[in-house]
């Protein structure tokens, strides 16, 4: 008995030993790229870096860093701000989006697979720097905000935000001047929902097909079988989505404070006062997705 | 549904009357929701093939088409001009080249070592399993802005532990080389590893661990196992993440530039085109020119289109077994 457990405890050393061998290149390559970098971008934060004759030389100066660019930085707070709310409104609609795309993508019809085709598209697509041109190309963006205030008069939309907006509601005119935006972008959540439309289709054919017929025959319509059965048997896809939206809007070359953050350091070889602004925009996002995550997850229904 | 179409009308009406009225809700009621959705599809379909198709036609056009007012669509003179200026501006098919290389070699090196990371993580059990597990939840979630300053100076002053400074007696300057950012590739930091990572765990996790033991019963060692049993089955998902590594490397621009600013590469050619349009024109004309708009907007959508028309191929080669793979088999969480 005490022989068998040994060898037990050995296979199970030699599996843990073949699992590090095989992990080996994350941790090493986390060790090296990732701890380091992000230690000395802490330190960095707190300090004058100054570069002369190739050498770095970071001096302590506790906090002025974060002081200069959250009260004296004209643009930076701002930009924070803006580009914020605008992570929520994004975020919130293209999760709607994806979702409700997903749920039609997993019908059957004909030229589905067309169609899958179509919407997969811009996971290739608008990737990496051909997003950021479209936007940052602002005499482009001038144009077209020209031309949809000379057509305001004839689309169907622009009468319509226009009804909406001079009916009395008092209490939603900065809601409704959201909701507008969102329409009116509504390429860009299109654009930016591909990767959460495929996690929300994988996680819509896991379920199976007998759970909605069981349903069905019980005299469930399909409006309630969405509610007591899609959404708490995908609901984990949520959360996968929601963090994953979220980062790859930060992450994206159009967003402003990234802008900010490689001119001040690239053009302005201002280290120090980079660091500081990438830290106080992640730990804002993080601490944003740790909140969001875990209210979500407390809504999570996990099948087993 | 068939039988209904084919019978006489009058049968379907009987058999409606028997029904109490619920088969003529029924087939109105699946008529309209095809209809409903095949408008929205279209509808949404085209929101997001139009902007290609826009670009496709404008960058036909010659100047005199792009200022005519009373054209949208179709060009009256096509020419391929805008193409050629465009291939000239960006030394084309040098970038190409090069994005193609570097792409391919990033690719290659991405998807091998997060496979075995992958696999290491889905098959095994070790000490410490679920925090190096949170720390590959942290480099998805770690924009890489935030370190970027420091890899940034970490490779502009080079040196593995003081090592070489004591040899030659200065760091080395790797920016501007290829060669960080495959180190990187090689320590599972390069882009969006993490979610290759993730994903490739998640694909591993769901094959029968029967099949595993079997070869080990059958006296096939660790590596022997992963590479004749596991390797083979995992087709589908390494496939979309080659992809995935592929087309996100081919467009970068961030770590493009970070990296590998004097490398002529189709992501960062692209991203200053309108600027050496400026250049070229200041040149050709030797003064100061406003470059129309119109014109280095058509240059730039012809930019756009020459740098996906690779990618868009290699879509269609690769789209049904990457969507039905990722839709299919893929991510499971």
């Amino acid at each position: 008995m005490k022989k068998q457990k040994n060898t037990l405890a050995g296979l199970q050393k030699r599996k843990a030993i073949s699992g590090y061998i095989f992990i080996s290149p994350f941790l090493i390559g986390f060790l090296i790229f990732m701890v380091k970098p992000l230690f000395q971008s802490l330190y960095m934060s707190f300090c004058n870096v100054e570069i002369a004759a190739g050498v770095i030389n970071p001096v302590f100066c506790k906090i002025d860093q974060y002081k200069f660019a959250l009260t004296i930085d004209p643009n930076y707070n701002r930009l924070l701000v803006e580009e914020f709310t605008r992570m929520l409104t994004n975020s919130l609609a293209i999760m709607v989006f994806s979702f409700f795309v997903s749920l039609i993508l997993n019908q059957e019809f004909k030229g589905r697979a067309l169609v899958r085709a179509i919407f997969f598209l811009p996971v290739i697509l608008s990737s990496g720097v051909i997003l950021g041109l479209e936007s940052n190309n602002s005499l482009m963006a001038q144009l077209q905000v020209n031309i949809q205030e000379a057509a305001s008069g004839i689309s169907i939309t622009g009468t319509l935000e226009s009804i909406l907006r001079t009916t009395n509601i008092t209490w939603g005119v900065r809601a409704f001047e959201e909701v507008f935006k969102l329409i009116d972008g509504i390429y860009d959540v299109a654009i930016a929902s591909g990767i959460q439309i495929i996690i929300f289709l994988s996680g819509l054919q896991t379920i199976s097909a007998s759970m909605y017929e069981a349903a069905d025959i019980e005299g469930c319509t399909a409006w309630e079988s969405l509610w007591k059965i899609t959404f708490p048997m995908i609901s984990s896809m949520f959360l996968v989505n929601w963090v994953y939206t979220i980062i790859d809007f930060c992450m994206r070359s159009d967003n402003q404070v990234i802008d900010k953050i490689n001119t001040v350091m690239i053009t302005d070889i201002n280290y120090g006062l980079a660091s500081a602004m990438s830290w106080i925009y992640f730990v804002i996002v993080m601490a944003f997705v740790g909140i969001t995550s875990l209210l979500i997850s407390k809504g999570v229904y996990y099948y087993d | 549904m068939t039988k209904a179409k084919v019978n006489p009308n009058g049968d379907f009406w009987e058999r409606n009357r028997k029904s109490d009225g619920y088969l003529l809700k029924k087939t109105v009621l699946k008529y309209f929701v095809s209809i409903a959705r095949f408008i929205l599809l279209f509808g949404m379909c085209f929101m997001i093939l139009q902007p290609i198709f826009n670009k496709i036609s404008v960058s036909f056009m010659t100047i005199q088409d792009l200022n005519n007012p009373t054209i949208i669509s179709i060009p009256e003179n096509p020419t391929t001009e805008n193409y050629q200026m465009a291939a000239k501006l960006m030394s084309y098919s040098q970038s190409v080249l090069n994005s193609f290389g570097i792409a391919l070699a990033i690719a290659v090196v991405q998807i091998t070592v997060t496979t075995l990371a992958g696999y290491g993580f889905a098959r095994f059990e070790f000490p410490l399993k679920k925090f190096w597990f949170a720390c590959v939840m942290l480099i998805i979630l770690i924009p890489p802005q935030t370190i970027s300053t420091s890899l940034f100076l970490h490779f502009r002053f080079f040196d593995i532990f003081g090592l070489i400074k004591l040899l030659t007696g200065d760091t080395i300057n790797l920016r501007g080389s290829a060669l960080p950012y495959f180190l990187m590739s090689l320590g599972c930091m390069g882009l969006k590893n993490g979610l290759y990572i993730y994903m490739i765990r998640q694909f591993f996790r769901n094959i029968p661990k029967e099949l595993e033991e079997a070869a080990y019963v059958d006296g096939c060692g660790t590596l022997m196992t992963f590479v004749r049993i596991m390797l083979p089955d995992a087709k589908p998902i390494l496939t979309s993440c080659f992809l995935f590594s592929f087309v996100w490397q081919w467009t970068d621009g961030y770590y493009s530039k970070l990296f590998l600013g004097n490398v002529k590469l189709v992501s960062t050619e692209l991203s200053r085109l309108v600027d050496s349009l400026g250049a070229f024109l200041m040149r050709e004309m030797g003064t100061t020119v406003t470059v129309p708009l119109s014109y280095s907007n058509a240059i730039l959508s012809t930019g756009t289109l020459m740098i996906i028309l690779p990618l868009i191929i290699l879509y269609l080669f690769a789209q049904r077994g990457f969507v039905e793979s990722l839709s299919s088999s893929g991510i499971k969480m």
